[in-house]
């Protein structure tokens, strides 16, 4: 209905070892009115026992969507700019197969309302010009909606990567990961 | 045209067009020989005939998407095992529960599910009293030697009588107008959502989300023209007001294939959904390997795992498990491991 005004210029940059577990994206997050008050980003501990470490997952918004090719309801679908859209509640029929197969674990189910929901990188704002919620509130930069230039003014030993390996399985996101500088990839498992 | 004949999916335009002949086949045996046909409803008919072939067809597009032939395939499965008595009244009872009341919806919003009720309950008390006076299934007569008394007869079967002027004929001659009503109100509420709420401005479509609601409205607002013309007109606007209700429920009719209308033969599927998630439940959970937690049952993962390969996605790894072995939280650790191991490599967490 509204004639979107997203600009392709600006990009979602995640750095994880950059979370510090604040949780103030979770909190910004529900404030996104395309979620219905829900939060759709994930922050937990990696492995609580041995280690401190915390870490954040929005949607990757993968070029491919795995999500959208496992629905049996065809209720996800991926715009023109790249972002893979939560669940069309008309059409899921909260089977799960997404929330299982998708290799980020980005989607949740709503058991009750029978629905998948998931982050849509704030569509109500970036399809305004705005940045997410979540990106606008994080302090350490852990999450960072920017342009290209901006982010290697501030991160100059760092290069965004999108493509990620899982097993033989290459993934390429619109979302990008901050590596090490000079890597191409990032591979999940040895 | 030519690019159309091409692409056409040849399995389901035979489908579609049994489906299409099954609908003229049983006009004419329940109208007995088109006898009781009401030959001024021809244009509905044929609006009929092409829902029926629209829907057949793209439901049998559908089916064949892999994992939608897997649910409907697991879900026939476990309904016709020998457990068949328990899913059958589990699926009876899950069709009220979600599909006649919608309840899953009052979970997403009370507001949404009264508004989603009133529209739905009227839209399928509307179909199931026209679509038979279509179909020449139901008509109403006299009794022989009695103008009072009115019967109806399905199939030509009688199945019941009223006097004409009692409360029971007053509600069934005007059971439409009380679907309109509900219709009407049900629509409006889903409307006011549309204008008001941010999350849905921004991502609405006019033909995805607004078309549907108008054209309810205006079947509904025709509809009830057509009962206003007669009980308060005398009839005088009557030609007027059957040919716009007429386009207004043809393009409806023509429109369900192809529109938001489709989801209402797509539900069904989370009957289907409900039955897998229980017969897997009792085979067996699978537990993530990262959280030594129960999240999904084995039959799903293991479906789940053979769909995607066959969709191009193959998360095998080196040592013959799967990705897809990890809970969701333990696909999101793995990843901040590896992230973490790389950045370690380099020598600097941060940078």
């Amino acid at each position: 209905m509204q004639n979107p005004q997203y600009n392709q210029q600006m990009e979602f940059f995640v750095d994880m070892q950059r979370c510090i577990g604040c949780h103030a994206c979770e909190m910004a997050c529900a404030e996104c009115e395309t979620n219905g008050q829900e939060s759709m980003i994930h922050i937990h501990y990696v492995e609580r026992a041995v280690s401190v470490q915390t870490t954040v997952q929005v949607c990757m918004h993968c070029d491919n969507p795995v999500c959208a090719n496992v629905c049996p309801a065809d209720a996800i679908t991926k715009d023109d700019f790249g972002v893979v859209h939560t669940a069309n509640t008309s059409r899921c029929i909260g089977c799960s197969n997404c929330v299982l197969a998708c290799p980020f674990g980005v989607p949740k189910k709503e058991e009750k309302a029978e629905l998948m929901m998931k982050c849509n990188m704030c569509y109500d704002r970036t399809s305004a010009g705005k940045k997410p919620m979540c990106a606008t509130v994080c302090p350490s930069q852990a999450l960072f909606y920017g342009t290209r230039e901006e982010i290697e003014k501030l991160r100059p030993n760092s290069t965004p990567v999108n493509k990620f390996l899982f097993g033989q399985e290459e993934v390429n996101t619109k979302v990008n990961i901050m590596m090490p500088k000079g890597s191409t990839e990032l591979r999940i498992h040895d | 045209m030519y690019k159309l004949i091409q692409t056409l999916n040849r399995t389901a335009f035979i489908k579609a067009i049994i489906a299409a002949l099954a609908v003229i086949v049983l006009v004419v045996l329940g109208s007995r020989n088109l006898q009781n046909f009401d030959a001024a409803l021809i244009a509905y008919l044929m609006g009929t005939i092409f829902a029926v072939f629209g829907v057949a067809y793209r439901y049998s597009v559908w089916l064949q998407r892999p994992p939608t032939r897997l649910y409907w395939r697991r879900s026939m499965q476990f309904l016709f095992s020998r457990d068949f008595p328990f899913y059958f009244v589990r699926s009876i009872r899950l069709f009220f529960q979600n599909i006649l009341f919608q309840r899953f919806i009052y979970h997403r919003s009370r507001t949404r599910w009264i508004g989603h009720f009133l529209l739905a309950t009227g839209c399928l008390i509307a179909f199931a009293v026209t679509i038979p006076l279509t179909l020449g299934w139901i008509h109403f007569e006299f009794k022989p030697g009695n103008d009072m008394l009115y019967y109806a007869k399905v199939f030509g079967f009688e199945v019941g009588s009223f006097e004409l002027g009692s409360f029971v004929a007053f509600m069934a001659f005007h059971a439409l107008v009380w679907c309109s009503v509900l219709v009407t109100m049900g629509a409006v509420m889903m409307m006011k959502r549309r204008l008001t709420d941010g999350g849905l401005i921004a991502t609405q479509t006019f033909e995805g989300d607004w078309l549907p609601l108008i054209l309810l409205i205006a079947i509904s607002i025709t509809g009830l023209g057509i009962s206003y013309d007669y009980t308060f007109l005398q009839g005088k606007t009557y030609q007027f007001m059957a040919v716009i209700h007429a386009v207004t429920v043809i393009l409806f009719l023509v429109w369900i294939p192809f529109g938001k209308f489709f989801h209402i033969f797509q539900r069904l599927a989370q009957l289907g959904a409900n039955l897998y998630r229980h017969e897997g439940r009792k085979r067996g959970m699978a537990v993530c390997p990262h959280t030594k937690e129960e999240f999904a049952t084995q039959l799903h993962i293991q479906d789940l795992k053979e769909v995607s390969k066959e969709l191009g996605f193959d998360f095998t790894l080196k040592d013959g498990s799967s990705h897809l072995d990890l809970s969701p939280e333990g696909k999101r650790a793995a990843l901040a491991k590896a992230h973490f191991e790389a950045r370690k490599n380099a020598g600097a967490f941060f940078g």
